[in-house]
């Protein structure tokens, strides 16, 4: 079974389809993409999968277990995280508390005692460090530039150990140099275990870094395999690519 | 100054004021002092506990006055069905009015928790007039028009405000530990990350519905305790007094003149607001000339310091450390505590 299972999802606003009976599946320890043009659907099945809005039809299984029931903070706890299209931090709180919000914690007494305290601190400051931007951690998250605030994005999901990520658009608005080391963070943290999902319109980003390749259009998955089998689809060129 | 001698001198600064707050019904016995003392403990109390939704969360609610009525009638119910005698008798009641405070909170808040920003603040509105009318109202229960009555304590003279003090600055520092307590735990940065972006704090797992009723609460219940006590004060309340919009209005305006969502800014925004206006109120008459001073103090806080005086200092001494060039991320941090 594969790690993240989304069958027959649909989703209708008003009377626009934004996704119609959407399958797709995600393995485990993958980097799966999510092409697919301008209103396909991508950031409303980002929505769906992570509990932010519900479907209408469909089914959502992560794990082997229906998370399509489940609000975001519960979808989060189960090891799903996610990032936003444009990087959303906290801005009136440090880098580093940043990091430390999405700190699991369970019980009355683990979430009274101290925010920044003991193993929790160092990991965040481990993940900074990796990330290459340890020396802004006191600094407020509105303080910082576009490209630390995406760093800073991926690494705050890191701190909870998901088992996957779904990156919204990681390569938007972001300098080549960035791009590249945004790539190879990815890299190293799938080779960590950490299974990703990404919506991107990079072509060359997303056939460069993901082992599959799903596309969507009309709300529908049109194609999926492997980035070279993808891109040589009649579909996908129909569709997407060839446009 | 290392940082650890820094701690230490703020302790040591704490400790100094509490013995300080403690005191001043000794320092200045006379009964016009003491009741200012009394007004403003009781306004660093209720500004500390609107902090902690209005503050954390950034849920503005503009209707705790009906939090501070209703732990208000809620004693005096109690004290009168119990049959309960003036003396100290009635201050161990307190917990319970504010607890009966929480119960009322949990049900307002599960319904108004549902909305953000604009109509959140006009749902607390709401469910303040609420409470009011019904205070009018339900005559049987509250006495309506005609006021409900506390016992009158047996102390008298000179005497009379000191024990109140002490009750006000005991529930004022209760709120301080509590806001301290939460502003330093995960519950705490929680509060501050739905304050920031909710969506965002949602996604990175903040249950943020837990914990946005949970402040409201909280804070709900610190009023409650405070509302009992000055009902016990004045020894008369009446709707239009206890469950008064100006109450609600002053708490949240010291805490935007002290500072947001920091722990020591609404106590320095109580101490300068109610002191300002009681001496407003003894030199010029109940003409109310103490609501010319809080539009003037509105405008300079929107207009001069948006962020209140706390954050706004800090950021400024911020500013003259950075430009005399010490570490960037010392310089950095612009958050009072």
């Amino acid at each position: 079974m594969s790690l993240l299972q989304v069958e027959g999802v649909s989703k209708k606003f008003g009377g626009v389809v934004a996704v119609d009976e959407c399958s797709l599946a995600v393995e485990d320890r993958s980097i799966t993409g999510l092409i697919g043009p301008n209103g396909s659907g991508k950031t409303t099945l980002f929505n769906l999968v992570t509990g932010f809005i519900p479907k209408d039809t469909g089914t959502v299984t992560f794990r082997s277990r229906r998370i399509d029931r489940l609000g975001p903070d519960r979808i989060y706890e189960l090891g799903i995280g996610r990032t936003f299209q444009l990087a959303r931090i906290f801005p009136r709180l440090t880098a580093l508390e940043n990091m430390l919000v999405p700190v699991r914690r369970r019980g009355l007494r683990a979430l009274l005692s101290g925010a920044s305290w003991g193993s929790e601190r160092a990991r965040a400051m481990e993940m900074l460090e990796f990330l290459e931007i340890a020396h802004v951690a006191n600094k407020l998250g509105g303080a910082l530039s576009y490209g630390q605030r995406k760093l800073l994005e991926l690494g705050a999901v890191m701190m909870a150990e998901p088992g996957l990520v779904l990156l919204d658009e990681p390569a938007g608005g972001v300098n080549p140099a960035l791009l590249e080391r945004i790539a190879d963070h990815i890299r190293k943290l799938n080779d960590r275990g950490i299974t990703f999902l990404i919506v991107e319109h990079n072509m060359g980003f997303v056939m460069n870094l993901c082992t599959n390749v799903v596309v969507l259009h009309r709300g529908r998955t049109i194609a999926s395999g492997a980035p070279e089998a993808v891109r040589q689809d009649p579909a996908v060129l129909d569709a997407y690519l060839g446009a | 100054m290392t940082p650890q001698q820094m701690k230490l001198a703020r302790w040591l600064g704490l400790a100094g004021l509490f013995v300080l707050a403690l005191l001043v019904p000794i320092i200045a016995p006379d009964p016009a002092t003491t009741n200012i003392a009394v007004f403003t403990m009781m306004y660093v109390g209720l500004a500390t506990a609107w902090n902690i939704m209005g503050g954390y969360t950034g849920y503005v609610s503009l209707g705790h006055a009906g939090f501070f009525g209703f732990g208000s009638y809620a004693l005096g119910l109690m004290l009168a069905h119990l049959g309960v005698k003036a003396g100290y008798g009635p201050f161990l009641f307190v917990p319970i009015a504010g607890l009966l405070t929480a119960v009322l909170a949990l049900g307002i808040g599960w319904f108004a928790l549902r909305t953000r920003a604009a109509t959140f603040v006009i749902v607390t509105i709401a469910f303040m007039f609420m409470l009011q009318l019904l205070a009018e109202n339900l005559v049987g229960l509250t006495g309506g028009g005609g006021g409900l009555s506390f016992p009158v304590p047996t102390w008298g003279g000179d005497f009379f405000n000191t024990p109140f003090y002490y009750a006000m600055l005991a529930l004022a520092s209760i709120g301080l530990l509590v806001s301290w307590v939460i502003r330093h735990s995960k519950f705490g940065l929680g509060l501050l990350a739905i304050r920031d972006d909710e969506d965002k704090a949602l996604a990175v797992g903040v249950p943020t519905r837990a914990f946005k009723l949970t402040a409201f609460v909280i804070s709900a219940c610190l009023v409650g305790m405070i509302g009992g006590v000055y009902g016990y004060y004045v020894t008369y309340i009446y709707p239009q007094f206890v469950v008064d919009p100006l109450i609600g209005i002053s708490m949240v305006l010291m805490v935007f003149l002290g500072g947001l969502g920091t722990i020591s800014g609404p106590v320095l925004g109580a101490l300068i607001l109610e002191p300002a206006q009681l001496w407003l109120a003894y030199n010029y008459g109940a003409s109310r000339l103490y609501l010319v001073l809080y539009a003037a103090v509105f405008l300079v806080v929107i207009l001069l310091m948006p962020r209140g005086i706390l954050p706004s200092v800090s950021e400024l001494i911020s500013r003259r450390r950075t430009s005399a060039g010490p570490p960037a991320t010392a310089a950095a941090r612009t958050v009072p505590r």
